[in-house]
């Protein structure tokens, strides 16, 4: 869907999506990096279980909640990666206690 | 246009369209008279609870009321989703009242006494930590025990007032917003005229719904309504999977899965501020009984107006001075929203309270006029 520019001279980031290794840019936030990965990203929204993509990417919207680090519902585009963070895609509701 | 009605219901919130809507319901001509969106609407701020234990303590009229109005719940929902399509998502779960200290759980073994002592149809349970533990796990180790009702239930509200409203227009009730009523005058030859910014109409009844302003109105055609409102805050967190199958009296997961956590009580009746004192209490009462929600993101707060008589019981009433005026006021207006659809709104167009109603008369009050029919 997006593919990164060639001359993007910024260092690589290890990240995980739902397990799967992902390098990511230093500098990316979740909801770029998730929209870079070239997976299906989509999450699934909490009552009608529809599907979404990160949108706004300014803290707006809320279409990019997504699972960091074992904590749900949070905004992947206001939050930047870093090196072993572990994005989960959120399908459904957030879980109390996680 | 200039149009007569058999009855005005002054007020549209979940009281006054529950009448409105039961005396359409019958073919009577309607007309509701309300405020605007900006009103202080209690129906608007309310915890969605159909909640039985404990209510009618010292009342027992009021208690079986209650017991009755909340039996007649899956009625009133399923006649207003067939009517409007709308799901109310009635549930009964039962509710705890939970304990967070010894004194707390004293209190409500007392309670339940006192409700067993009257003859209560609402048996109350006691249940000790361990008990509890075994229905809640999510318990946190400060909850000492709680009193469990089997009736006690919840509904999404806001969608009950919609389904009030789209059910009353379907069945022609003249719904006017912006409308609120100055003036009652009685006519001559019977019946009364209404004066409204929205221009004057007449109406052979007259039905005060208007939740604490009926203190003002009752006056006007020989009513009592004495009122002692107070606010109250409520803090709505981040949609949830499933949590919660009980209710818990000051937490509920809606059909949506927010978590709902309530319960204040204050003597301030400015309804456009929350405070973080009365929320920070809110929220760490929440915690201390069900510790996972500490981590849950806020999402709303907001504060209510209660529509309270000063008794904290129903008022209903008809007026001597002013055949045809009647008055009902009562702080459920979810819980008993069958009884007064269902029950009450007949006896108006009927022109009588009958003897179901009798016990809810202001004439329990030392200060009642004269002019309450006996």
């Amino acid at each position: 869907m997006f593919r990164r520019a060639m001359a993007d001279p910024r260092p690589e980031v290890g990240i995980t999506i739902d397990g799967a290794a992902v390098r990511a840019r230093e500098g990316d936030t979740v909801a770029a990096a998730l929209l870079a990965s070239g997976r299906d990203v989509r999450r699934r929204t909490a009552v009608s279980g529809a599907a979404r993509l990160p949108f706004c990417m300014m803290g707006v919207c809320f279409d990019c909640l997504v699972s960091i680090d074992g904590v749900g519902n949070r905004q992947g585009c206001l939050i930047a990666v870093r090196e072993g963070m572990r994005v989960e895609v959120q399908r459904g509701a957030r879980q109390v206690g996680r | 246009m200039r149009r007569d009605y058999d009855v005005a219901v002054i007020g549209g919130g979940l009281l006054g369209s529950a009448i409105a809507w039961g005396l359409g319901r019958l073919d009577a001509r309607v007309c509701v008279l309300d405020e605007g969106d900006i009103a202080r609407r209690a129906s608007r701020a309310n915890f969605a609870l159909v909640w039985v234990q404990g209510k009618g303590l010292g009342f027992p009229a009021y208690a079986d009321w209650t017991v009755e109005g909340a039996g007649r719940w899956p009625e009133l929902a399923e006649a207003l989703r067939y009517q409007t399509g709308l799901d109310l998502c009635y549930e009964r779960p039962g509710g705890f009242h939970m304990a967070l200290s010894e004194r707390e759980m004293e209190a409500r073994a007392a309670v339940a006494s006192r409700m067993a002592a009257q003859g209560a149809a609402a048996g109350i349970e006691l249940l000790g930590r361990d008990e509890l533990r075994r229905l809640m796990p999510q318990i946190g180790p400060d909850v000492v025990g709680a009193s469990y009702c089997p009736m006690d239930g919840h509904v999404n509200s806001l969608r009950t007032f919609r389904a009030f409203h789209e059910g009353m227009r379907g069945l022609g009730v003249d719904y006017r917003a912006e409308a609120p009523v100055e003036a009652i005058e009685a006519r001559p030859g019977g019946g009364f005229e209404l004066r409204t910014p929205a221009g004057e109409m007449g109406a052979a009844r007259v039905v005060l719904a208007a939740g604490n302003a009926n203190e003002r109105l009752a006056r006007q055609v020989g009513l009592h309504a004495p009122m002692l409102p107070t606010r109250g805050q409520i803090i709505v967190t981040e949609r949830t999977g499933r949590f919660l199958d009980h209710l818990v009296m000051t937490i509920r997961q809606t059909d949506e899965g927010s978590i709902m956590i309530g319960d204040s009580k204050e003597e301030v009746l400015e309804d456009a501020e929350t405070t973080l004192r009365v929320g920070a209490v809110i929220a760490d009462r929440a915690r201390r009984i069900f510790p996972a929600l500490a981590r849950l993101n806020v999402v709303r707060t907001w504060s209510g107006i209660r529509v309270m008589t000063r008794d904290g019981f129903p008022i209903y009433d008809e007026s001597t001075s002013h055949p045809g005026a009647f008055v009902a006021c009562c702080h459920s207006g979810v819980t008993l929203a069958a009884q007064h659809a269902f029950v009450l709104a007949p006896m108006i167009l009927a022109g009588r309270l009958d003897a179901r109603a009798a016990p809810f008369s202001a004439r329990r009050f030392a200060d009642a006029p004269a002019t309450l029919a006996a």
